[in-house]
């Protein structure tokens, strides 16, 4: 029973981490309809450019974390503007061989300017964790749930309850209509991608210091960030949080009672499962589109 | 002219390693040539069909691995209940294994993965080459895991009057290997210019017209599955008793993505496409890393792949169709040159 509350708890945490990521790729697949193959790379950037900031600057932990999301947006609209605003219209292949090209361009540009060997990101918690009846958590685990959720939160508010989240919601039911109706549609675009590549960013800022900095590390959340979508359902963000908790339990809780060399398979097995039952994704009636 | 060209290209094949002296280049122009054979087979679903398959890679690593399990012989236990023991067989049947399972697994990929398209059908298959990555690297009992399997034999022939011999050397492996290349071309060509290859190409240019004059959609699809996956399966078992070790990074996605520019360059959907873009980043990587450590050349290779998508988004091989079609017109002045596709070749 404590075995199980804790996975609970580390399953919580991760997740509110994979829900930024898959809210970040839901944004930028719903809206754009762009297979986007650099959302992990955003996601190990922001980890690095926390780590550069803090070595090489000196910049507190805190700060470093505000500067990475920000530089995380930036590189998500220089992206845009540069690789994916002249091939509008272009179909979704040819946007996603962009988008591959760029991966493995950004991944590579990482592995040479940082190295192949893993970085640590310093933070200034305590070592010693919160005890709270059997459970443990570290600090910077709390602060790492807090601050997602707070993002989560606040992107849901941003396309809820601001003009800029109406334009981009009528972008995505109809891009045609909402441009008749005066929606700039070039601007919803790069914000969108760059909202997006700031989730994302944020995402590997926060996992950073939990797990290490590695240039590969985008790979898998890449993956995963799709799974997240695919659970639930194209650019829903109330499903892509959903999905990003289902994932993180699926995930935890296969690797502590199945087989924990399965860990990564679950989200992938998940993927093909909702895709061949439910391809709708489990949290929206709307018909698949692609 | 249009019946001395293939010969031509037969025979550059073939004497190739009487006039490519060096090891080291003959090494280079064998893996280049089952990365080719993998391309091709990837050109078939994605350049007749239209479907991007990025877990094209799986079908190759599993090609590998089960011809190199066939060959060295397994004993695992089943869920604990069923022991299964397997005797080694010679490496030519790993061959024919290798084939079989590929496209045994490119039917069932095919029948779950078709149900969805676009973005969703690219997600599906990069899962599956996820999760066979997985098995491999976490099945020790049948892969040994990240050890790898080691010490793969070499296919054996067996020759009236001079007894087993083994495909060991470079030349007489490149001659292997091109003959399967040579047969995979040929299976391919006449595969797209039959009735099944038509229907292939137009579910491509158009899915629900296809459906309406009466064309199974799914079946052509699944079909074009299995044939391009046993493809991909027999290049990856080429290539297990080659490197004779495999190890679980063989299904890393960066495989499929080296297949995928090689096709994209070159052309896709067109027969010579995928030979053209292997050529070329098969051999740029002697080229390049004479001066670029391996993070630089990959860099390279994504800005490759980016200005191809933006300044030559048909591939290589089109684009000198045009060029040439373009210079015939103007030269004979007839007004009607003949067109230098594939179907103009086959009249």
């Amino acid at each position: 029973m404590d075995e199980l509350l804790q996975h609970i708890v580390n399953a919580l945490i991760l997740g509110s981490t994979y829900a930024l990521l898959g809210i970040g790729l839901t944004l930028i697949l719903g809206i754009m309809r762009i297979v986007n193959f650099t959302h992990g790379e955003l996601y190990s950037f922001g980890a690095y450019a926390v780590f550069a900031l803090q070595v090489s600057m000196g910049v507190n932990f805190f700060a470093a974390l505000i500067i990475a999301i920000l530089i995380g947006c930036a590189l998500g609209a220089l992206i845009e503007f540069m690789l994916l605003r002249p091939l509008q219209g272009a179909d979704i292949d040819t946007t996603m061989l962009v988008m591959i090209g760029a991966w493995i361009f950004m991944q590579n540009g990482e592995l040479l300017y940082w190295g192949g060997v893993s970085k640590a990101i310093i933070t200034p918690f305590s070592d010693e964790p919160l005890q709270i009846g059997p459970i443990f958590v570290s600090w910077l685990r709390i602060f790492v749930l807090v601050i997602a959720c707070v993002l989560i939160v606040g992107t849901y508010v941003l396309i809820n309850r601001t003009k800029l989240g109406k334009a981009m919601r009528a972008t995505f039911q109809d891009s045609d209509t909402a441009a008749l109706m005066g929606v700039n549609i070039k601007g919803i675009y790069t914000a969108t991608f760059a909202i997006g590549s700031g989730l994302a960013a944020a995402a590997g800022a926060l996992l950073g210091p939990v797990f290490i900095v590695t240039p590969t590390m985008g790979d898998l959340a890449s993956l995963k960030a799709f799974a997240i979508v695919i659970l639930g359902g194209l650019g829903n963000i109330t499903g892509a949080t959903l999905g990003g908790f289902i994932l993180a339990f699926v995930e935890e809780l296969g690797a502590g009672y199945i087989s924990s060399g399965y860990r990564d398979a679950m989200g992938f097995l998940i993927i093909i499962i909702v895709l061949l039952f439910k391809p709708t994704g489990l949290f929206t009636r709307a018909e698949r589109i692609g | 002219m249009r019946r001395v060209l293939p010969l031509f290209w037969l025979l550059a094949i073939f004497t190739l390693p009487f006039w490519l002296r060096d090891q080291y280049f003959l090494h280079v122009a064998i893996t280049t040539a089952i990365f080719i054979i993998a391309s091709m087979s990837l050109n078939l679903l994605l350049g007749y069909t239209g479907q991007l398959s990025l877990g094209h890679v799986a079908f190759f690593g599993i090609g590998a691995y089960a011809s190199a399990l066939t060959t060295l012989g397994f004993d695992v236990e089943l869920f604990g209940v069923v022991h299964v023991v397997h005797t080694p067989w010679p490496a030519i049947i790993g061959f024919v294994v290798g084939i079989i399972v590929a496209g045994l697994c490119g039917y069932i990929v095919g029948k779950l993965s078709f149900k969805v398209r676009g973005a969703y059908f690219v997600i599906v298959t990069i899962s599956f080459a996820e999760v066979t990555r997985l098995v491999a690297l976490n099945w020790v009992e049948l892969t040994q895991g990240p050890l790898a399997l080691n010490n793969i034999p070499p296919y054996t022939l067996w020759l009236p009057g001079r007894g087993e011999y083994e495909f060991l050397d470079k030349t007489t492996y490149y001659y292997l290997v091109a003959t399967v290349g040579v047969v995979a071309y040929i299976v391919i060509q006449r595969l797209v210019n039959s009735r099944i290859g038509r229907a292939m190409i137009a579910l491509k240019d158009n899915e629900s017209l296809a459906t309406s004059v009466g064309i199974d959609v799914t079946r052509y699809l699944v079909l074009a599955a299995v044939i391009s996956a046993a493809m991909a399966g027999a290049a990856g078992s080429l290539y297990a008793h080659y490197v004779k070790i495999i190890d679980p990074d063989i299904f890393l996605f960066i495989y499929t993505v080296t297949m995928v520019i090689m096709v994209i360059t070159g052309g896709k959907g067109t027969l010579a496409g995928p030979i053209v873009g292997g050529v070329i980043f098969g051999f740029l990587p002697v080229i390049l890393r004479s001066f670029a450590a391996p993070a630089v050349q990959w860099m390279i290779y994504g800005a490759l792949m980016i200005m191809i998508v933006f300044l030559l988004p048909q591939g290589i091989v089109p684009a000198i169709e045009r060029y040439a079609t373009h210079w015939k017109r103007r030269t004979t002045r007839t007004g009607d040159a003949v067109p230098a596709n594939s179907e103009a070749r086959e009249k």
